[in-house]
């Protein structure tokens, strides 16, 4: 691996000679993005072939819908989860901010842009205590934000109940400047005669502003530090509890903005909203290449962990099968992620 | 707050401004031979247990000063003073001349004095370039364009690992991927990078093989050569001998002497290592199960005799 002694002009033509070998295509196969690549080109390949509507512009934007708001927290998750923590709380996330600005501007009549700034305070306070409360008593994330996750189910279901008598948000279309907020989170934009919603433009936002932030920016450096190493980060100065607590709130973050993309694109939330999908995002994100130990992975492979979810979800529909079998099919390819995964990650730690 | 704080204090303020995170390499450094850290019968109790005592050494730059003992001997007590982390209760410890009590790792640090230890401080699955410079990352650009200078990084740190002897391939591949000995000297390069004049190796060779443990004391005579003082501290005399200029043995908490090396010979150094009587006595218990002609006996008699 290293020839310690030679000539500095010697060592350098070496050291180039060497760099050059490895190619440009070597250095894409490195990448963790690069198995959940192939399985997007796969599973579009397969749905264009056997069913008629999938790549038509209106079966495409109904699967850009689906993989949007999925990806969306999905890459959130990913941060969070590179950085070394789970959030089992991100799915309920949604559903609650969702129903908080729906119940402010329908039962109260609060200014709708008052509301989603509450909301976004709510969200972010909910993250950092997630964050403070798995950093101040060295409890597995998993435990602490399944906590949250059933105290923000149990609130969507009855604080909803109570204040409005309903578990499911209507008349939010009659809320006095709805438009606005619609036009940011929930209009379309027609392209070649299918829709494609706000949702998608926000997806494809939030993966490149979580990409450079993750391979061009300190911060970046030091999410991959905590989650790969917490107590060498410690000892050479990386902010370990600002890191972490941080990574919460941004994937809270991302809950409030899923949660207005499907506020405003469909008028109206349930109380259940969100529940369930916790697991979905994870998946995306291990998909995406994404370790469950941490300090690895990447924002744009748990993109492309959304997009599959999404074209699975809609191509079974398309095919004509029975729902049930994207659960199956998420299974298999979760399985699959994680055993891929493990073996670049050997490789990566032992020597090229 | 004590005399000593408000003097740590008092240092670290002095130094911040200057030292910080720059990184210093660029420096002159001072004449080889010039004491940075001079200890001068320097001691620690714990309440009633005196875990170090009368402990005298110095350690200067271009020099490599080796402390050697066995386990318990009161090794990491006195590297732990150094490195800020215990202050000493006896004695006095003199860095560039003046009195100090180093209240944490933080002042110590600041005054140059860096410790490598033996978990290294590294993110295995994180390329070597941004390893070397975790923590302390230079950036460019403003605002919301504020990015990491790679290409600098990349630069920096396949210099400075050449500048340590260490030819990579490519910095960017994970620092899991790199040999034990190898990963040590990234952990020292990074430490002189970032200013450090006196280095601690707490028993940088403990865990590694033969060959590995060769190519680190190369990198100790290199960190000598390019000015800094080492202190390297070890259990094994064949590993301190050949990089060492001054050696400090300590042996159940107290010192057996500090030796230029022209005062002394491996021989006698081993022998003081291993307690003379006692290894005597040790040879002569084996010899009556073993046998006298016994390679171990042989051996054991031999190293006894310097």
């Amino acid at each position: 691996m290293t020839t310690a002694t030679a000539p500095d002009e010697q060592a350098d033509e070496q050291a180039d000679e060497r760099v050059s070998s490895t190619s440009t295509f070597g250095r894409i196969l490195k990448r963790p993005e690069v198995g959940a690549l192939i399985a997007a080109i796969t599973v579009f390949v397969f749905f264009a072939v056997i069913t008629d509507v999938f790549v038509t512009p209106s079966g495409a934007s109904t699967w850009l819908r689906s993989a949007s708001t999925i990806g969306i927290m999905a890459v959130g998750v990913a941060l969070l989860m590179i950085g070394g923590e789970f959030d089992l709380s991100a799915g309920a996330m949604t559903g609650f901010t969702g129903l908080a600005v729906g119940v402010m501007t329908t039962e109260y009549g609060l200014n709708v842009w008052a509301a989603m700034a509450v909301a976004l305070v709510l969200a972010l306070v909910i993250g950092a205590l997630n964050g403070v409360l798995v950093m101040r008593t060295g409890l597995p994330s998993f435990i602490v934000t399944l906590g949250t996750f059933f105290v923000l189910q149990g609130i969507d279901l009855a604080v909803v109940k109570v204040l409005i008598g309903q578990v499911a948000i209507q008349g939010m279309s009659d809320v006095p400047f709805y438009d606005q907020p619609k036009a940011l989170f929930g209009s379309a934009l027609n392209v070649a005669g299918g829709n494609v919603y706000a949702s998608v433009f926000w997806w494809i936002g939030v993966t490149a502003v979580a990409t450079w932030v993750l391979l061009r920016t300190k911060v970046g450096n030091w999410i991959f530090a905590v989650g790969g190493a917490q107590t060498a980060s410690r000892q050479v100065g990386v902010p370990v509890f600002r890191t972490k607590v941080g990574l919460f709130m941004t994937t809270a973050f991302a809950g409030w903005l899923a949660g207005m993309c499907l506020l405003f694109t469909t008028s109206t939330v349930q109380s259940n909203t969100g529940v369930g999908q916790e697991f979905i995002y994870i998946i995306c994100a291990v998909v995406g290449g994404c370790l469950l130990t941490g300090g690895y992975g990447s924002a744009i492979g748990a993109a492309l962990g959304a997009l599959i979810y999404g074209m699975t979800n809609q191509g079974i529909v398309y095919a004509g099968w029975d729902n049930n079998w994207l659960k199956a099919f998420l299974g298999v390819m979760l399985l699959g992620a994680v055993l891929l995964n493990e073996w670049v990650r050997k490789r990566a730690e032992t020597s090229r | 707050m004590t005399a000593h704080e408000k003097q740590a204090v008092e240092a670290e303020e002095k130094r911040t401004d200057t030292v910080a995170d720059e990184p210093t390499s660029t420096d002159t450094p001072p004449p080889p031979g010039t004491p940075i850290i001079e200890v001068e019968n320097i001691g620690k109790r714990y309440g009633n247990v005196i875990a170090l005592s009368d402990v005298t050494t110095s350690v200067r730059a271009g020099e490599v000063t080796c402390v050697l003992g066995d386990n318990g001997a009161g090794k990491s007590t006195f590297i732990k003073i150094l490195a800020g982390a215990h202050e000493h209760t006896d004695g006095e410890l003199k860095i560039d001349g003046i009195s100090r009590h180093l209240s944490s790792p933080r002042v110590a640090l600041d005054l140059g004095i860096a410790t490598v230890y033996q978990d290294l401080a590294v993110v295995p699955l994180m390329p070597v370039w941004r390893n070397f410079f975790l923590g302390s990352e230079p950036t460019k650009g403003f605002g919301p364009l504020r990015r990491l200078d790679v290409s600098t990084m990349k630069t920096t740190a396949k210099d400075e690992l050449a500048a340590m002897g260490i030819d990579l391939r490519d910095v960017d591949q994970p620092i899991g991927t790199l040999s034990g000995g190898e990963r040590q000297c990234v952990a020292i390069a990074r430490a002189v990078y970032f200013g450090a004049r006196v280095l601690i190796l707490d028993e940088p060779t403990a865990a590694l093989g033969v060959k590995q443990s060769g190519v680190v004391l190369k990198y100790i005579a290199k960190a000598r050569e390019r000015g800094l003082a080492v202190v390297f501290i070890t259990h094994n005399p064949h590993h301190a001998w050949p990089v060492g200029d001054r050696f400090m043995l300590l042996r159940r908490g107290k010192s057996m002497g500090d030796f230029p090396k022209s005062e002394i010979t491996l021989d006698k150094l081993t022998a003081m290592m291993a307690g003379g009587t006692e290894l005597d006595a040790l040879s002569k218990e084996l010899e009556s199960s073993l046998g006298a002609d016994s390679e171990l006996i042989r051996d054991m008699k031999a190293e006894t005799r310097g």
